[in-house]
Parts: C-alpha cells; sequence; structure tokens
C-alpha cells in the first residue's frame, strides 16, 4: 500500500479523490444543481448497490472459473453451462421441498459432481493441451445448451425467494429530504440482494483464508505457481485438480441458484454470464481470486449505471473496460505479467 | 503456443515439384478430377443443392479458411472472423442499397463493395492489434469477447446497424445483365472467390511472408532475434485474413439478402470455429470439408433425427456431439483422421516403423 502510493504519486491522489467524491455522494443530500445534471440520488443509489450485488454474482461465477484457470490452464468455455445448469437444479428443488435455503448445498453437490465427472473424463486426458480442452469444453457446452434446453425448455423460470427475505428493507442512507416537513427519506432496497451481497462477501472471504491460511490452499497457490515442481514433491495433482473443478463448478452452480432468485433463468443465460466471466477475469487478471473480484465489480457497475445513465450502449460499455484494459495492462488489472 | 502438428503437416508441404515438366504437371489428380467435378456440378445438381448446400458451404467455408490461415499458420485461434464477414455484410448493406431506404446510402456496387471491405479489414486488423497483445488462450477469450461486442453493438445501434433487425432486401449487383442470385450464377460465384482465396492462402503460405509467419508461430523469440518484427507479422496475417473473412461475408449477405445482429452472433462465431477444427487446422482445405460436413448436417439433421425417431429441434446437439467427438479423437480435424488413416497404411506391420518416405515425429499441439 505504501510502496503504491510512494511509486504512483499521482494515481494514489486521483483514487483518493475519486472515492472523497463517491463517499459524498453516497451519504450527502444531493444538492439541486446535482440533481439536475445527472438525475435524482435515489437513482444514482439504486444504480450503486444494483450494481454491487451483480458484481456479488458475477464475482460468484467468475471466481470458480479463474480458479479452475489459474490452476490447470483450462479455459472451461462450459462454466455458463454449469452455471445455468445449477440454476435449473436450484429451482427444482426449491419447488420440490419449498426450501429455498436447502437449495443451495444440494445444487453445489450436484453440479460439483458434474464437475469432478468432467474433470474424470475429460480434461484429465488432455492435459496440458489447453487448446484441445478448450475446443472440447465448447464442444460439451453446446451439448449440455441442448440438453437444457430439451428438458427445460424455453420458459424463464424464476426462483421464489422465501417470507423472510422478500420485500425491501429501509436502509439508513439518505435519498433526499421531504419538502413539507424537511424529514430525511431514507434508501428502500431488497432485502434478498443485501443477503446475497452479504453471502458473496462472506464466500469470498472464506476463499481468501482458504487459499491463504489452510494446508490445501497451500496447496493450490503452490500448483498455479509450478505444478510440475508441486508433483514432484510428491503430492496427489490430480486430486487438488479434481477438488478445484468441483469446487469452481459447485460455485458456478451455487452463483446460478442466486442468478434464479433475482433475476431470472432462461436458456442464454449461459453464454451471457460466460462471457461476463470472461470480462471479469480478463480486467481483473487471469487466475486471481481479488482479481475477479476487483473485475466483478467494476463490470457490474459498469453494467448497472450504463444502463440507467446511458442504456443504449449499456453492454458495449463493459466491453469497452476489457478493450481499455488490455491495452494498457494486458495481464490485468491485478494480473501478473 | 504451436497449435498443429507441423511434424507431419511439413512433411507433405516440403516435398517440390519434380525439376522436370512444367507446374500444371505436378497437379496431383485427384485435384483435377475435383476440380471438374466442381466445375460440372450445375450439370449433376438441382438447384436447392448448388445454391443452399454449395454455395453456403463455400462461403462458410471461406471464413473457415480465413480462420485457419491465422490458427493453423499464425498459431492464433480468432474468433473474431465471422464479425469482420457480418461487418463487411452490414457494410455493403449501409453503403449500397438495401430494403431500409432510410440508412442505406445507395452506392452503386463498384464502390460500396471495395469500400466494405476496407472497412472490414480495417475493423479485422484493429481487433488482431488488440488480439496479438495476448497469446494461445488468451487470444480465444479476447476473440470471442470482441466479436460478441461487435454482436451487442450492433443490436443496439439504430443509427448506422438498425438493431435488431438489421438489413433486408440486399441484393448483388445486375453485373453483366446476370442475376446473380439465381442458383447457377451464385454457385459460381461463390466457387470462383472460395478457389480463388484457396489458392492466394495456398501461395502466401509458401512466400516469404507465410514462412516468417510460421516461423513466428513456431517460435517467436528466435524470429526476433533474428530482426523480424513478430508483432507487424502477425497483425499483417490478421489484415490478410480478414480480406477473405470479408468478401465471405459479403456474399453471404447476398445468399440470404439480408444482415442482422444474429448473423454474428455468439452461435455463429463458434460454429465458424467449430467448420475449422472438425475439418482440420493443418491444410487450407480443411475449413471447405468442415463447412461442407456442417451445411449438410445443419440441412439434413431435421430429417436425420426424424428417421431416428427423435425430435427435429435436436440438431444442435447432433453438432455438438460430432463436434465432441471429433475434438476428443482426432484434434486436428477430418484431415487428421485421414492422414492417421494413410499412415497406418505406409506402417511396416512388423516394426510399426514407417517405411513411406521420412516424416517428422507426432508432436502434440501446445506447450
Amino acid at each position: 500500500m505504501r510502496r503504491f502510493v510512494e511509486r504512483n504519486p499521482f494515481w494514489s491522489i486521483v483514487i483518493l479523490v475519486a472515492v472523497a467524491v463517491l463517499v459524498w455522494s453516497i451519504f450527502a443530500v444531493w444538492p439541486d444543481w446535482l440533481v439536475d445534471a445527472i438525475g435524482r440520488k435515489k437513482i444514482f443509489l439504486n444504480a450503486l448497490f444494483n450494481g454491487i450485488t451483480l458484481g456479488a454474482l458475477y464475482f460468484l461465477v467468475a471466481s470458480g472459473f479463474t480458479l479452475i484457470f489459474g490452476l490447470m490452464r483450462n479455459v472451461n468455455l462450459a462454466h455458463g453451462s454449469l452455471y445455468l445448469f445449477g440454476g435449473y437444479i436450484g429451482y427444482e428443488i426449491a419447488d420440490w421441498s419449498g426450501s429455498w435455503l436447502l437449495a443451495f448445498p444440494v445444487t453445489f453437490l450436484v453440479v460439483a459432481v458434474l464437475g469432478v465427472a468432467l474433470q474424470l473424463a475429460v480434461f484429465r486426458r488432455m492435459q496440458g493441451q489447453d487448446l484441445r480442452q478448450t475446443l472440447v469444453t465448447i464442444g460439451i457446452s453446446i451439448v449440455l445448451a441442448d440438453l437444457m434446453l430439451w428438458i427445460w425448455g424455453g420458459d424463464f423460470f424464476q426462483i421464489l425467494t422465501p417470507e423472510w427475505l422478500s420485500g425491501p428493507v429501509e436502509t439508513f442512507l439518505v435519498t433526499g429530504v421531504k419538502r413539507s416537513s424537511g424529514d430525511p427519506i431514507f434508501l428502500k432496497y431488497p432485502m434478498v440482494r443485501l443477503v446475497i451481497l452479504a453471502a458473496a462477501i462472506v464466500i469470498g472471504v472464506g476463499m481468501w483464508l482458504l487459499l491463504n491460511r489452510t494446508r490445501i490452499g497451500m496447496l493450490v497457490r503452490a500448483g498455479v505457481d509450478d505444478r510440475e515442481m508441486l508433483t514432484a514433491t510428491g503430492v496427489n495433482i490430480q486430486l487438488v485438480f479434481v477438488a478445484v473443478f468441483a469446487f469452481g463448478a459447485g460455485l458456478a452452480g451455487m452463483a446460478g441458484v442466486v442468478g434464479g432468485t433475482f433475476q431470472s433463468i432462461a436458456p442464454g443465460e449461459d453464454t451471457r454470464f460466460l462471457l461476463a466471466s470472461l470480462v471479469v477475469v480478463i480486467v481483473g487478471g487471469m487466475g486471481s481470486i481479488p482479481g475477479a473480484a476487483l473485475g466483478a465489480l467494476l463490470i457490474g457497475l459498469a453494467e448497472q449505471f450504463g444502463s440507467v445513465y446511458m442504456p443504449t450502449y449499456a453492454v458495449v460499455l463493459t466491453f469497452l473496460i476489457m478493450v481499455l484494459v488490455l491495452a494498457f495492462r494486458p495481464q490485468g488489472i491485478l494480473g501478473r505479467a | 503456443m504451436a497449435v498443429t502438428d507441423h511434424g507431419t503437416g511439413q512433411g507433405a508441404e516440403g516435398r517440390r515439384a519434380p525439376a522436370h515438366g512444367t507446374w500444371i504437371e505436378s497437379i496431383p489428380p485427384a485435384v483435377w478430377a475435383l476440380g471438374a467435378v466442381l466445375l460440372l456440378m450445375p450439370a449433376l445438381a438441382n438447384d436447392f443443392v448448388l445454391y443452399q448446400i454449395f454455395g453456403w458451404t463455400f462461403i462458410l467455408g471461406m471464413i473457415g479458411l480465413s480462420l485457419m490461415f491465422l490458427a493453423g499458420y499464425g498459431g492464433m485461434v480468432s474468433l473474431v472472423q465471422m464479425s469482420v464477414a457480418g461487418m463487411a455484410g452490414y457494410m455493403v448493406a449501409i453503403f449500397g442499397s438495401s430494403a431500409i431506404e432510410t440508412i442505406s446510402l445507395g452506392w452503386p456496387w463498384y464502390l460500396s463493395v471495395p469500400v466494405a471491405i476496407l472497412i472490414a479489414v480495417a475493423f479485422g486488423t484493429v481487433a488482431g492489434a488488440l488480439a496479438v497483445r495476448t497469446e494461445g488462450i488468451y487470444t480465444i477469450m479476447i476473440t470471442l469477447a470482441i466479436a460478441s461486442a461487435f454482436f451487442y453493438f450492433t443490436r443496439q445501434n439504430y443509427v448506422i446497424f438498425n438493431g435488431f433487425s438489421g438489413f433486408n432486401g440486399v441484393l448483388p449487383p445486375q453485373l453483366f445483365g446476370v442475376d446473380w442470385r439465381q442458383a447457377v450464377p451464385f454457385y459460381y460465384l461463390t466457387l470462383f472467390w472460395a478457389v480463388l482465396s484457396y489458392l492466394a492462402v495456398l501461395y502466401v503460405r509458401r512466400a516469404p511472408f507465410g514462412l516468417a509467419l510460421q516461423g513466428v508461430r513456431d517460435n517467436p523469440r528466435r524470429m526476433r532475434a533474428l530482426g523480424f518484427n513478430v508483432t507487424a507479422h502477425r497483425i499483417a496475417a490478421y489484415s490478410l485474413a480478414a480480406v477473405i473473412a470479408a468478401i465471405a461475408g459479403i456474399l453471404l449477405t447476398w445468399q440470404s439478402a439480408q444482415i442482422s445482429p444474429g448473423t454474428a452472433g455468439v452461435g455463429p462465431v463458434i460454429d465458424i470455429l467449430i467448420i475449422a477444427v472438425v475439418g482440420g487446422l493443418r491444410h487450407p482445405i480443411g475449413p471447405f470439408i468442415g463447412a461442407l460436413i456442417y451445411v449438410v448436417l445443419s440441412t439434413f439433421a431435421i430429417d436425420i433425427l426424424t428417421g431416428l425417431g427423435l425430435a427435429g429441434e435436436r440438431f444442435r446437439l447432433l453438432i455438438g456431439l460430432g463436434f465432441l467427438v471429433i475434438v476428443f479423437f482426432s484434434p486436428d480435424g477430418v484431415l487428421g483422421l485421414w492422414e492417421k488413416w494413410r499412415a497406418s497404411g505406409r506402417r511396416d506391420p512388423l516394426t510399426g516403423e514407417d517405411r513411406g518416405e521420412d516424416r517428422g515425429g507426432n508432436r502434440e499441439g501446445g506447450a
């Protein structure tokens, strides 16, 4: 941190000013000229929160993707299919048992088992041939997409939120002042999104702890750095591969349940989330979990602010960010060269 | 990163024509036979086969060829080629004439077609310049992202690209008094451009630029040390591939008389990769074989599936499974299967060694 400030005094000041402006615009009551310039504060705050929660969802999908890539050099282009599959499974479980919470562990397990099957049956046979693996995952994603279309059809599915999570909750953030009485108006925000955001943060922190404070995490990090050397020390790397693949796939499946709750699941969502994870990890840096978090936040915010302030080109904005990152820092913001 | 198996590929390419005789004599009889069949096809096949099957095969084959050129000789698997084709199609609709008269400028073909190709090549070059900053697997991801950005942009932009519906009524010019959308003229038109781009790739492969490009593919560091500008060679390869893709894109637009965002959506982008890989990335003929398989499958899949008692909509499943099987068992596609079969015929049954001409070892692609 201090080294960054010493090395880049200019950028430190820019970042500091940006953070200060952001904090001010979140907490202060907006003056009239600002409202005239960019619209009401409520819209801004909603876009901000939606962007952060969308970023949380992207993080859940992309962290598995980037972990699998970092360890196995395997670009799993079927990752979006795992997300969609998880969404459908979660819907079925929630529909059958009536319990939203039960859908998460069951989906995690089911999709993780699918991930193990993929790793054992497919990727293990073509270790180190990354192009071939990529092509195979494209084939798998086509087959899975059509199988899911066959089973669940082209309809939209939405996983119902339980009673205790539905409805808005009043936050402590002020959106404006009542003209008549002068009382502050507080922002109302859907409870379920806040819960999901909290869950994503917990999972992210948990993953960081797992990677940095446990033996398994140590093995995974060593594998990312030097696979051959780790094998030479007597570690059964195939087991680590299977575990990481299962974990990444399970995360994608769980993200499917989350996505099915606060958006909806339908054919085509697999491609959407695959592309989102691609952009997120390209922006954040391949194989880096903090990079995935930063990238997911950036892309989620860009998408939401884009759809509010420049609705036509919201989708293009995310790709513009990606192109800019590529042009100036090809390895991603937090990626290693 | 080496994409294809050069060890065996080079052996076949390296064979020179015998010193005596003209170059015409060096063309193998199989090529003469294929050429004769292709030229006489209109006498054998009906209009549907000419227009839908072969016309489409040649067009998709050309787009696949542009991918094959980048992947096979440059080691860069670019998914942006379909978008370049789409860009050319859009530009010909915008500068030429279409049913959307508020946007189309209505220029004559001798202006609109070159401008369309130029803009598409510029687009392909810029995309390439971005993509060459990365290597191997990253190239796939970045070009896929650029391709989807193009798709979303054309879908959202109504001022230039007319948004979701795109352009219809984009017709080829009535040149020499011929209606080029009739089956036989269109067949010859696509055949001409397909053969021309095929020969162009064959020529470039042996030209200094092509050889340098293959050197860059195999060992960029050594080429840089030898004084070659690696980045410039790669970007130039993207430009050349974009020319082929752009011509194919214009033909594609004329064939269906329309262009819309879906033409260059994520599905078609992946399909081009499937075509090139299923055919084989080793030789320029591969994408055309892949395109023929793809077109025949996608045209008759419904009949095949209903014949087997399955629902006709499962055609993507058939394509996906076919692709999966080919990639799984033969990374070099159909061409790879063919070479394997030929190599097994040449192998001595007792020692298992080659008894034919010396061919390189079987290195696997990827590092």
